[in-house]
């Protein structure tokens, strides 16, 4: 019997779990505390972070259109589809396409400027930080809309932490004049070709970006008829 | 990132030649009379604590910079150490002139998330669109009066604020707080309407266009008003568009783009209203827009009431039907003046020890929600408010971002003001509308 009961070398469901195996943990044990006993006897669970996997064709909904004709517009050799986005993933109803931070400014002009795209108006930059991703882990997000069709697609473009330069599209959209500001001041995020990229939120000498993951929340433990509340970022959490 | 161009100065005292100098010899034209002018950010015409750095060339404005931050509490990032229930009491608290429109814009995020966007139940969804449209009612009320009472009109002040007390009143009765109500949840709303509530929203109803007649026999004709107003503050369609301006100040140039019509959250769709646009593209048009707004606001409202008195809500519940998700929402007030559900409470101390269990762990841990990240809108008095959020699979928010319509309208002051007078400058920041706490968060 031994062996005979072992999965077949490369078969789906094994490389499936190998893969599984070798995503990053997300958590451990059933409620993620690290202070007091996990009474539970789940202690030893370890819960993995699922990699969002890019999505096949067809993407339904207008999503194939919309890749078509940004492929349409992307002719530059060099610039072209394949080149510029990384990834296609559609969940939940919505589009995003991660796009190679060199790329992006050719990208936002062909989407606002061809007339099937009609991208007009760009909804803001906002910051994501993914300790976890080693070498992209700063993201910025951009949501566009298209007045035109109706239509709305996310752009997102990760770099790493040690080198966290992104074009600026202040260039295609300057609306996102402040939000790349703030999203500089709170990921310390640089956008190559900003006018004055500044702090916008916090005082001009703050030292740090405070949305980023690995900066405290800060607070101090508050007394309650002569029990101690510990800071937020302190108290036992779930996930 | 830290080198600066140029040299520094402190302005730390004793130096004021040199500064003076320096100045004088820097910008286009050295050697010219140039008055820089800081107003705000405690200025009772700069909307709250907005400053603006003004370089002015006699009367005229010839270079505006607005300055923000005086009012960022971290909302965003203190709402990552919360659950998602809890998310609701810190977002209500950003642009405070419309907590109803924050804790939609970020329910419905959390909701397709969750994938429940469909089991929110239509009663919900009644409350929810009347709330806002209550909500959009108050919100022009002080846009309005802080816009007369800053071009000196103290009447329209006392009017819109007079006005907005009812809607506050309103608010009071259904959600039990006159701001911050937190009433909008993850999988419905907090509470259903209270006894007495159709009749005071009749009651309200009635009123409420006579008042609305009244502002508008004050301002509409108003020969100071309009001498203030109009061809004041000129931003056109392209202009919009470029600096990302959505809300009035985007339909003022004829544009007829409202997200409740185009992409419809909470069963818009099956309401009938009109999208109000004038294309005059200035301050006047702006006042005119909000007045046409509210018109349709208590249309919607008087849709809304006839659907809420056709139902009993004994068999129309205000919260999603999933145990793992929606709290109690069948509240009653107790001895203490606070909402209680008796039933509930009677059930998990009484009967089900099962039941108390689950309660504590949906109360203190949350629900979980799977990964990933969405963006959701709506239309907000003051344009489009977007709420980013991303999960990781646990309790609480991994980020959540809000795009907030006055942080990217107010980047249109600029382009609104240069070039004018610096009286035009009130009537241009007043047109905007921008609310300090939306723009810092």
């Amino acid at each position: 019997m031994t062996g005979e009961n072992l999965p077949e070398q490369g078969s789906q469901p094994a490389a499936a779990g190998q893969e599984r195996l070798a995503e990053p943990v997300a958590r451990t044990g059933m409620f993620g505390t690290h202070t007091t006993g996990d009474t539970s006897g789940y202690g030893g669970l370890r819960v993995r972070r699922a990699a969002v996997p890019a999505s096949p064709r067809p993407y339904g909904s207008y999503f194939d259109d919309l890749a078509d004709q940004l492929a349409g517009g992307l002719k530059q050799p060099g610039a072209g589809f394949d080149d510029a986005i990384e990834k296609v993933v559609v969940d939940r109803g919505e589009l995003t396409l991660h796009v190679r931070a060199e790329h992006l400014v050719t990208v936002a002009k062909v989407l606002r400027d061809e007339p099937s795209l009609a991208f007009q108006l760009c909804l803001g930059t906002s910051g994501v930080h993914y300790p976890w991703e080693t070498g992209r882990e700063l993201h910025a997000v951009y949501p566009l809309l298209s007045i035109t069709h109706n239509r709305r697609v996310r752009l997102e473009v990760s770099v790493p932490d040690a080198d966290p330069r992104i074009p600026s599209l202040t260039g295609v959209y300057p609306t996102c004049d402040w939000h790349e500001r703030e999203t500089w001041d709170f990921f310390g995020i640089i956008f190559d070709g900003h006018p004055a990229l500044t702090r916008i939120e916090m005082p001009d000498d703050w030292k740090g970006h405070p949305q980023r993951k690995d900066y405290p929340l800060g607070g101090i433990p508050v007394e309650y008829r002569g029990a101690h509340v510990p800071p937020p970022d302190e108290r036992r959490s779930y996930s | 990132m830290t080198e600066t161009e140029g040299r520094v100065y402190n302005v730390a005292g004793q130096d004021w030649d040199e500064v003076v100098a320096a100045a004088d010899q820097a910008g286009d034209r050295p050697g010219e009379e140039r008055l820089v002018v800081n107003m705000g950010p405690q200025h009772p015409s700069t909307h709250g604590v907005l400053r603006l750095i003004l370089t002015l060339d006699g009367e005229t404005v010839t270079e505006l910079r607005p300055v923000i931050g005086y009012l960022h509490t971290g909302i965003e990032k203190n709402m990552e150490f919360r659950t998602w229930t809890q998310g609701v009491t810190f977002c209500t608290r950003m642009d405070y002139l419309s907590p109803i429109f924050n804790e939609t814009a970020f329910c419905l995020a959390t909701e397709r998330l969750l994938g429940i966007e469909a089991e929110v139940p239509p009663r919900a969804n009644v409350l929810r669109v009347l709330m806002m449209e209550l909500n959009r009612i108050s919100s022009h009320m002080t846009a309005i009066g802080t816009f007369g009472m800053e071009l000196g009109a103290t009447t329209v002040f006392l009017y819109g604020m007079r006005e907005r007390e009812k809607v506050l009143d309103l608010f009071e009765l259904i959600s039990g707080l006159r701001m911050n109500h937190a009433y909008i949840r993850p999988g419905g709303v907090s509470q259903d309407l209270p006894p007495g509530a159709l009749e005071r929203l009749r009651e309200f109803l009635g009123v409420m266009p006579g008042l609305l007649g009244e502002l508008r026999a004050l301002l509409d004709a108003n020969l100071i008003f309009a001498g203030r107003t109009k061809n004041v503050a000129y931003l056109d369609l392209a202009g919009c568009l470029a600096l990302g301006v959505t809300g009035p100040v985007l339909r003022a140039t004829g544009l007829p783009w409202d997200l409740r019509k185009s992409q419809p959250c909470c069963g818009y769709e099956t309401y009938e209203f009109a999208v109000p646009v004038t294309d005059t593209c200035d301050a006047y048009g702006r006042y005119r827009l909000r007045m046409d707004e509210m018109d349709e606001s208590l249309k919607i409202i008087e849709q809304c009431v006839d659907r809420l008195a056709a139902k009993r809500p004994a068999h129309d519940p205000v919260m999603i039907n999933d145990p793992k998700i929606g709290w109690p929402a069948q509240l009653a007030v107790g001895s203490d003046g606070l909402g209680n559900s008796p039933a509930h409470i009677a059930k998990i101390m009484g009967q089900s020890m099962e039941a108390l269990i689950h309660h504590f762990k949906l109360v203190t841990e949350g629900f979980r929600v799977p990964p990933g990240q969405v963006y959701a809108s709506v239309e907000s008095p003051r344009g489009e408010l977007g709420c980013h959020a991303v999960s990781d699979g646990g309790t609480q928010p991994y980020r959540v971002h809000f795009r907030d319509p006055s942080f990217t309208n107010l980047q249109a002051a600029a382009a609104m003001s240069e070039g004018g007078l610096i009286a035009d400058v009130i009537a241009a920041i007043a047109s905007i509308d921008p609310v300090m706490g939306g723009v810092d968060r």
